[in-house]
């Protein structure tokens, strides 16, 4: 089997396997696994205004995907995606209530806005990783922690009068289509996804094509080697976690300007940047496995929640099933060795 | 209010908020000493919380007073059966260990709320009616001045955390298993070398955290929260995982600091009350342990260096 089919193959192997459990679970739990399945799919796809929806979940988790999946190509392990992606979310809402310009100014400075917070959120376990050799992914988390407490004060004290949630932002910072929402049902669709599809298409292509895309795949080989070849290692993995760290913060823009419009006190994380580790791992790290893999963990998320509705089943059923198929993933060894020994057998 | 008052209602409190933390950072130590690195502490605390909480709804009448201390070694055996998946991951099937983590976080949440919503058809348990109590703990509550800081009105709980604390001290650095241990997580190669099973060592580590990670859930649900839901345990595994980096992988170190972020944790919620500390905004003490994590690490507060092979997979044969 050539490498190529075979780094197909895993993810495919992996989501089947979930699914599998998914039913499992079900029948356990004494549920109807077809209606289980049947109002997941239609809560994803039966209906256009459930489509829309789907389509307004992948938007961030193509953003967050990318975000996990750009570092790891540099061989970094960016667990702070959701700790980039809150400061992303209060920035882009920050300019959002703050100023009142015209549009063509007023929407790509929010969303400047958003992915330089993500940077600079990211900036910091870059340099600690490359001036003092402290582990990316505890910094990362630790930082997750500060984002969530000092993104909850600044909405408490600076951005509200001791309120729960900001000012909705103004019309011109807004990315919502009545366009789009007309499309769709008047789902929360919004112009967002065009960007993720235009972050996915610079990944790829600053990845494969470019000079710094070359230098930052060969850091992630290998260090020494690239140390050797006279790359600058060190500029490379803060570089790479500042470009992972922008595309974290853009995901925030995406749920600051456009599906929510407003940047509340979060009593826990969102998710999305942990599922951003999901899509991923899925996805192998490029940016169409990333489109892919973003496109079935919100079909996932979207449509759970039309199961408590029609089959009764507890969308956490879900969860599970993510949870599982990046355990699958991740154990990709176990995989490989069961298609080695089949190959084996065949050529015997 | 004096000065004194305000020990009587700090330092009980601070041993409350910390005693979940010091189960769960030891677990960490176990599992990141033998070499693998455990993300999923959140997770086992999730499971642990769930557990202890469902068991005591349900065994309240049969157990009586004893419940929550029942509870407790229920969730400690489902937190160490949970971390197998974690083992089996990182250990057999060579998964990134910090993937595996992840993963162990996102099902654990998922599989206890899939379960509250199945047993009880809503989103989060009752409250159960017999928890953790403060009690004045005998003869030692006399002993003047300490006897009314640190030892009435307290929680036992707290002191059977810093007991297993030293246990483990003991276990890790004068015990023959304790050396294997710490072998297998700096040199797993040498270890193999001297006949040490590194596989069967690192799967007693993470089953250990797992172990311990359930009893530090199934305090922190009996004791803080009293009940289960989505947002029941929010970040202490982390916070936990934070103890054990600032006290550099050792257990009394990670008591100390356990004890500390105890300390923030506790001031920030009842400061406002206090004289002095109802000026600091609470989001000072809300980061604190995880800034003070991240300056251990880059080495501003003494260098914390974790165990060598920490991360890595032990393949036979390699070099």
């Amino acid at each position: 089997m050539t490498k190529r089919l075979r780094n197909l193959f895993i993810p495919v192997i992996a989501v089947l396997l979930g699914i599998l459990s998914g039913t499992l679970i079900m029948i356990v739990s004494g549920y109807d696994p077809i209606a289980g399945f049947t109002s997941l799919w239609y809560g994803a796809f039966g209906d256009l205004y459930y489509t829309g929806e789907v389509i307004r979940q992948v938007t961030p988790y193509i953003l967050s995907g990318l975000a996990v999946a750009f570092a790891f190509r540099v061989g970094l392990f960016n667990i702070g995606v959701e700790g980039q992606l809150i400061v992303g979310w209060l920035a882009a809402v920050w300019i959002g209530v703050a100023f009142e310009l015209p549009k063509v100014i007023h929407l790509p400075l929010a969303i400047l806005t958003a992915a330089v917070a993500g940077a600079i959120w990211a900036f910091i376990p870059g340099l600690l990783k490359a001036k003092f050799r402290v582990h990316e992914v505890i910094v990362t988390i630790m930082m997750n922690y500060i984002a969530l407490h000092i993104t909850n004060y600044i909405i408490r004290t600076v951005l509200s009068e001791k309120s729960d949630k900001t000012k909705t932002i103004f019309e011109s910072a807004s990315l919502r289509s009545p366009f789009l929402e007309g499309l769709t049902d008047y789902s929360r669709l919004h112009w967002g996804i065009l960007i993720s599809l235009a972050c996915a298409f610079t990944m790829w292509f600053l990845l494969e094509k470019t000079t710094i895309g070359y230098e930052l795949r060969s850091v992630g080989f290998n260090h020494h080697a690239s140390q050797y070849a006279g790359m600058n290692v060190n500029r490379n993995i803060i570089l790479s976690m500042i470009i992972s760290g922008a595309f974290a913060g853009l995901a925030g823009a995406m749920e600051g300007l456009g599906t929510f419009g407003y940047a509340a006190v979060k009593g826990g994380f969102t998710g999305v940047g942990f599922d951003g580790i999901a899509v991923a791992l899925l996805g192998g790290n490029t940016a169409v496995g990333v489109i892919f893999s973003a496109l079935l963990f919100g079909a996932l998320k979207v449509g759970a929640l039309n199961m408590p509705l029609e089959s009764g089943i507890p969308n956490e059923l879900v969860d599970i099933i993510i949870a599982l198929i990046v355990f699958f993933v991740a154990s990709s060894y176990m995989i490989r060795w069961i298609i080695d020994r089949f190959n084996n057998k065949g050529v015997k | 209010m004096d000065f004194m008052d305000i020990l009587q209602i700090i330092i009980p409190s601070t041993l409350l908020w910390a005693a979940p933390l010091i189960f769960t950072a030891l677990g960490g130590i176990f599992s990141e000493r033998s070499g693998v690195v455990n993300i999923g502490l959140e997770g086992l605390m999730v499971i642990g919380a769930f557990t202890a909480i469902v068991f005591n709804l349900t065994f309240i009448d049969t157990f009586g007073n004893l419940t929550p201390w029942v509870a407790l070694l229920v969730a400690m055996l489902a937190g160490a059966l949970f971390s197998v998946i974690h083992a089996v991951a990182s250990i057999t099937f060579r998964a990134d260990h910090t993937v595996s983590g992840v993963a162990i976080n996102l099902l654990a949440v998922g599989l206890t709320l899939f379960l509250v919503k199945l047993i009880y058809g809503k989103g989060q348990t009752d409250i159960i009616q017999k928890g953790f109590d403060k009690i004045d703990i005998p003869f030692l509550k006399n002993i003047p001045f300490l006897g009314s800081i640190f030892f009435s009105n307290t929680y036992l709980t707290s002191f059977v955390a810093i007991g297993f604390a030293l246990v483990v001290w003991y276990v890790i650095y004068k015990t023959p298993f304790g050396l294997r241990l710490r072998s297998v997580g700096e040199h797993p190669m040498a270890a193999d070398t001297m006949g040490i099973n590194v596989t069967k060592m690192r799967y007693i580590g993470v089953i250990l955290s797992g172990a311990f990670g359930g009893i530090g859930g199934g305090v922190y649900a009996q004791a803080i929260t009293s009940d289960f839901g989505h947002a029941t345990i929010s970040g202490q595994g982390f916070m936990a995982l934070a103890a054990m980096i600032f006290g550099k992988w050792h257990p009394l170190g990670a008591m100390g600091a356990a004890l500390f972020f105890g300390l923030a944790q506790s001031i920030s919620i009842i400061g406002s009350n206090l004289p002095i500390l109802e000026n600091i905004p609470s989001v000072y003490l809300h980061i604190a342990p995880y800034v003070l994590t991240i300056l251990a690490l880059t080495g501003f507060i003494g260098r914390a260096d974790a165990p060598k092979a920490v991360g890595t997979h032990y393949i036979k044969g390699s070099r």
